[in-house]
């Protein structure tokens, strides 16, 4: 597979790396190499290994078999400072940044040995100008937005003058204009011959940034592609190993009654960086999906938890559940209205990870389902209940006394999507309904939404995923630094549209320098 | 060929209610070699501390009698551990008990009524209820770390319990001694068995633990402890209060670490004295995670605490044993049972170089 | 008056001494992100070890160098247990607090009432000798300046080194740290033990300078109290160098208070209290003051990590 003309060695090559988990093999017998300059693209969906690989290739992680080649020669990668030492630079998904700290301490970090903190200052304005990466290394991260993150990021690596970069989901926390402004950075790295190992599950990013892609399945190789001529649909489905099934767009139906009305709330957050929410107002109908779209931090914790009434506010009105106001009520008597909530994270958050399924339908259920009584619970309904939900969305445990924890993330999300469904609510708002799920669990969530709306109830999905939005949604909104934009209807919604409306100001303030027409030119 | 652990995902049991065994045995086994290092026959200290106190029916009577206090206090400081609230100042709340409890027994001195022992049972709650009541107020109002003032009440409620056997309180005829008059029959506990100490606190801590049961396994209530304490934020989305359940631990551990108080005032001691308990309230903690912050597992626990307190005096007379070895002891037993806890969570895989296939299960 | 003032200035400093070494190696722990609540613990170790060595072989240097190496030793115990076997911090903390009062009282046991000389006063040449500016600054034994001077390394070393900068980086979030190549857990072994070191020298500086001899539990509390200073000194070591010397003035006042019969009508044991009532209050105003914000703990205190294999 190295057919490279000039002969010389890939910068990187894999050979056969197989990495174990208790009760998984995360990588099994993975090759594949990237030559310099290359932009390499690794493909698949979440859990597929790709986050494992990359952690072996900068050694975070280690491989229990196999070999990893640098320029032609075997390397032991003992620990990230081994893997920077011969030049690979990794941006991290999750940032591995330090909140309390400054840019300029977060980069001395990152970087081998001790350094002088004065000329790193002067260095780092210079690196983050030529890349169209502008940062005030003084400023704390906890200060800085998502897309500033990820720059301090970009910038430590490109300070160790990397062979090979990194990048593990880079696109998931930007607007599609910060987007373009990363390929720009990236092609000008392409171009001055250093090579990009780039990580997504979004197809068209890949078609549009990479020179050749990997396909990664159940930890195995599935395929090969030159990403530039081969179509979505077939990536796709070497992605996911199946014939793709297309989800029917429903057709726009009469709007009737509204179920669920927001109107003018705004919150102060009690967080320390939080968002505080401005005067944000849509309305739901029965039968209707609404999405609220944006990129994370700019207010989606707090919307939730003022929809789910773990936030409340002093207006009544400024939410209504059938016309009734229930701002001020907390979660329980909103609950008992009929209003259910799916929050973003399952561990910890819509779910004890230590406690049986059992106990955790008791969380949410215990009133609605009349499996607690009096203040008693009922143990034998309780463990019934759980059995539904397992039946009924097919989630795959032991039974009702397993932990929650003990379930893959498809599975856990599944049963906390059918606890909630299965009270039958009014209202179900939800947040990132398929965040780190397989696309057979991703399927049968959006199904169970589609089916709920059938049945006359309003639903709001809060997601970050434009893709799952428009595939879902009667009509949209986007939620920019604690204010939600007007809605649109999805059927007539361009991506451009939607983008402008997540750049609001986030991201696209003044200081979009001048150096960024000229990094892009150089692409 | 390499260690290895790996979190286990499904958790046995047996093996959570195995590892205080375990415990016990090392300690036990420390306690060997430390004898021997301090140079003492270890094979007969270790019966004379162990055996013993098991050997004769006053012994056994001694262990409800220090049992009970014992499983009082962890009983209730067990459920604020269950919701992670560190209440650790249970000998503070444990005095003002005491203190509550006396001042009820002082005040109608003379007086014969059955209605005196319930007064001191109820003010003795008080007490103790009124001392968790400054963290509990402190922690949900300003979020100030319970650990620390509860901590420091207790030194205050000591100082305070000085001050009281030292003046208004001193018996007039007690030549002097910071103690309070002998309590009058009134207000004393019924001995249950002829010819022992054992009293019916013992039976109140027995009813406790079994209450607290109860509202663990049965009660909503129970359920929200434990949800606040494993995960707060699902606890907000489950409709729990934060700080309800702050105030409801601390004042349940205090109502039961200031009866426990009262119980001994009015059960072996008999008096308001400056050192009331060796320490009840801090060996409580031990006994609280020894018995897995399980009331069932309490009661099992406050009987070999117990066993350790009566040990420990009967080797200070018979082997000239430093009392202080007692603590360490409980102190040792809190590490092994800490450190045995990894068992529970990890499997520990000798692994040889070529590792076997396994097979995914996810 | 003046010699009056100048006596209480210095007995301040000396009362409070122990917290600001025991705080002082806390704030560090806590700054890797370890909670150790077991400072009374490995201060009464310090106390016990520190007089006994210095006892029997008469050399108090060795006596402090031992208190350190014991206070170290009773830490390793804890990290052994917090950071690789996972404890959860708090238990294992007080579990070290009571395994330390007993195992001080059983090494101890033949020290009580036993007489011992105390350390030297350094007595500086020239400075010492000048009116108040020498009995002020110049006339303490050795360790109040160590205590000191280490407090103003540790200052330094946070602030100024790289070492300094990558333990406030494990503090400030393990995964990070982590995930770029920094080793976590040695960083918080040596943290904890650092903060065994300092507890044990403060606990020998109870037993050999402000009060020498040996009693049980002779700590009382100050352990307790010194966690609290890094709590009220922010984690920053010049503000705990302050609060330290307001303890100490708070249990000096007391003293005099009790001392000189001026107690107004009140019993001792009011005045006893005051070093207590003053921690809660001042936790009290750090906590509910407008300025909370800015008195952040290390984003990871006490919390166990683990790497994952």
């Amino acid at each position: 597979m190295t057919n490279d003309a000039a002969g010389a060695p890939p910068r990187l090559e894999l050979r056969r790396i197989t990495k174990r988990f208790p009760g998984v093999v995360a990588n099994d017998g993975v090759s594949f190499s990237v030559q310099p300059g290359e932009i390499h693209a690794l493909l698949g969906e979440n859990g597929a290994g790709k986050s494992t690989l990359v952690k072996i290739i900068y050694g975070v992680l280690h491989a229990d078999e196999g070999e990893v080649l640098w320029n032609g020669q075997a390397v032991t990668l003992a620990n990230p400072h081994a893997a920077r030492r011969i030049g690979v630079g990794m941006v991290f998904q999750h940032f591995s940044l330090f909140d309390g700290m400054s840019v300029l301490e977060n980069i001395a970090l990152g970087l081998e040995g001790k350094s002088d903190m004065r000329k790193l200052n002067d260095r780092i304005i210079e690196v983050s100008k030529a890349y169209g990466l502008p940062l005030d290394p003084r400023r704390e991260i906890h200060t800085l937005s998502v897309g500033e993150r990820q720059r301090v990021e970009i910038v430590r690596c490109l300070l160790q003058d990397p062979k090979l970069l990194i990048m593990d989901e880079p696109t998931s926390v930007l607007t599609p204009q910060e987007v373009e402004r990363l390929f720009g950075t990236l092609r000008q790295l392409s171009a001055e011959g250093c090579s990009i190992l780039y990580i997504s599950h979004k197809l068209q990013e890949i078609k549009d940034l990479c020179h050749h892609a990997t396909i990664l399945r159940g930890g195995k190789v599935v395929g090969e592609c030159d990403p530039a001529t081969e179509s979505t649909r077939g990536m796709a489905q070497m992605m996911i190993g199946a014939e793709l099934k297309t989800l029917a767009r429903r057709g726009a139906r009469p709007r009737t009654a509204t179920r669920f009305n927001v109107d003018n709330l705004s919150l102060a957050t009690d967080q320390p960086f939080g968002i505080n929410l401005k005067s944000i107002g849509f309305e739901v109908a029965a039968g209707e999906i609404f999405g609220i779209a944006g990129v994370a931090g700019n207010g989606q914790n707090e919307l939730m938890r003022a929809l789910s009434g773990e936030l409340t506010v002093a207006q009544p009105s400024s939410i209504r559940l059938d016309g009734k106001p229930v701002g001020n009520l907390g979660v329980e008597p909103r609950r008992a209205l009929g209003l259910c909530c799916v929050p973003e994270e399952r561990n910890g958050h819509a779910a004890v990870p230590d406690m049986s399924l059992a106990s955790n339908a008791l969380i949410s259920a215990r009133n609605r389902m009349k499996l607690a009584v009096g203040g008693w619970i009922k143990h034998d309904a309780t463990r019934e209940f759980a059995e539904r939900i397992i039946q009924e969305f097919g989630v795959k445990a032991r039974g009702p006394e397993s932990a929650a924890r003990s379930l893959s993330g498809g599975n856990l999300q599944k049963y906390i999507v059918g606890r909630e469904i299965l009270q039958t609510p009014e209202v179900l708002v939800i947040a990132q309904p398929t965040w780190g799920v397989d696309a057979g669990a991703a399927a049968a969530i959006h199904q169970a939404l589609f089916n709920l709306a059938q049945n006359g109830a309003g639903i709001v999905v809060v997601s970050q995923d434009l893709d799952e939005l428009l595939t879902l949604c009667d009509r949209l909104a986007v939620l920019n630094v604690g204010s939600l934009s007007r809605a649109i209807d999805t059927a007539d919604a361009s991506m451009e549209e939607i983008g402008l409306l997540m750049g609001g100001l986030h991201g696209m303030s003044a200081e979009v320098p001048a150096v960024h027409g000229s990094a892009q030119n150089v692409a | 060929m390499s260690l290895k652990f790996e979190a286990r995902r499904e958790i046995p049991r047996w093996l959570v209610y195995g590892t205080p065994l375990l415990a016990i045995a090392l300690t036990i086994l420390s306690g060997y070699l430390l004898f021997m290092i301090l140079g003492l026959n270890p094979g007969s200290t270790l019966y004379i501390f162990l055996v013993s106190p098991l050997e004769t029916q006053f012994g056994l009577a001694e262990l409800a009698v220090k049992g009970g206090p014992l499983i009082l206090i962890a009983t209730g400081l067990a459920i604020g551990f269950r919701a992670n609230v560190w209440n650790i100042g249970a000998e503070g709340q444990l005095t003002m008990g005491a203190i509550f409890g006396a001042g009820v027994a002082l005040a109608f001195w003379g007086d014969e009524g059955v209605w005196i022992l319930p007064l001191m049972f109820v003010a003795g709650a008080l007490g103790g209820m009124l001392w968790a009541a400054i963290p509990a107020f402190l922690k949900t109002k300003f979020e100030v770390s319970e650990i620390l003032t509860s901590l420091m009440l207790t030194y205050v409620a000591a100082l305070v319990l000085s001050i009281l056997v030292h003046g208004p309180w001193r018996d007039p005829d007690g030549f002097n001694f910071p103690q309070s008059r002998l309590f009058t029959e009134a207000a004393i506990l019924p001995v249950i068995l002829e010819g022992t100490r054992l009293h019916v606190g013992a039976l109140v801590a027995l009813f406790a633990a079994a209450a607290a049961w109860v509202l663990l396994t049965y009660t909503v209530t129970g359920f929200q402890i434990k949800v606040v304490g494993q995960a707060p934020m699902a606890a907000r989305f489950a409709g729990f209060s934060q700080k309800g359940t702050v105030w409801f631990s601390l004042l349940l551990a205090g109502a039961l670490a200031g009866i426990a108080g009262m119980v001994e005032v009015a059960g072996p001691i008999g008096q308001l004295t400056p050192q009331l308990t060796p320490g009840y309230g801090f060996t409580a903690i031990i006994v609280a995670f020894l018995g897995r912050l399980n009331p069932i597992g309490i009661v099992l626990a406050g009987i070999v605490m117990a066993i350790s307190y009566i040990g420990g005096e009967n080797a200070q007379v018979y082997a000239q044993l430093p009392q202080a070895a007692t603590g360490v002891f409980q102190g040792m037993l809190l590490f092994y049972l800490l450190a045995s806890d990894f068992l529970v969570r990890y499997r520990i895989r000798i692994q040889s170089a070529k590792p076997r296939r396994e097979v995914a299960t996810a | 008056m003046t010699d009056f003032l100048v006596l209480i200035t210095v007995s301040i400093v000396i009362a409070a001494t122990p917290m600001l070494f025991a705080a002082v190696g806390e704030l560090v722990a806590e700054r890797s992100g370890v909670l150790n609540l077991g400072v009374e613990g490995m201060m009464l170790i310090g106390a016990v070890v520190g007089f006994g060595v210095t006892m029997s072989t008469g050399s108090a240097i060795l006596g402090i160098g031992s208190a350190a190496l014991a206070g170290a030793a009773l830490a390793l115990v804890f990290a052994v247990l917090v950071l690789t076997l996972m404890a959860n911090q708090v238990a294992t903390g007080l579990a070290l607090t009571i395994f330390g009062i007993g195992l001080s009282a059983l090494i101890g046991a033949g020290f009580v009432g036993m007489p011992i000389a105390g350390l030297p006063k350094l007595d500086i040449p020239v400075l010492s000798t000048l009116p108040i500016i020498g009995p002020l600054l110049f006339q303490y034994d050795a360790m109040v300046y160590l205590s000191i001077a280490l407090t103003v390394a540790v200052g330094w070393f946070l602030k100024y080194t790289h070492a300094g900068m990558v333990l406030r980086a494990v503090g400030e979030s393990a995964e990070s740290a982590h995930s770029i190549g920094h080793p976590v857990i040695g960083v918080r072994y040596l943290a904890t033990m650092f903060g065994g070191a300092m507890a044990g020298l403060g606990g020998a500086f109870l037993s050999l300078s402000v009060t020498p001899m040996w009693a049980e539990n002779m700590t009382s509390g100050r352990g307790w109290i010194a966690l609290a200073l890094v709590v009220f000194g922010s984690w920053r070591p010049g503000r705990v160098l302050l609060g330290a010397y307001i303890f100490g003035g708070v249990t000096i006042l007391q003293l005099h208070a009790q001392g000189s019969g001026s107690t107004v009508g009140l019993p001792s044991q009011v005045f006893t209290m005051l070093p207590y009532l003053a921690t809660i209050a001042v936790l009290t105003i750090i906590s509910a003051g407008p300025w909370r914000g800015r008195f952040q703990a290390p984003a990871c205190l006490g919390q166990s990590f683990r790497p994952s294999v």
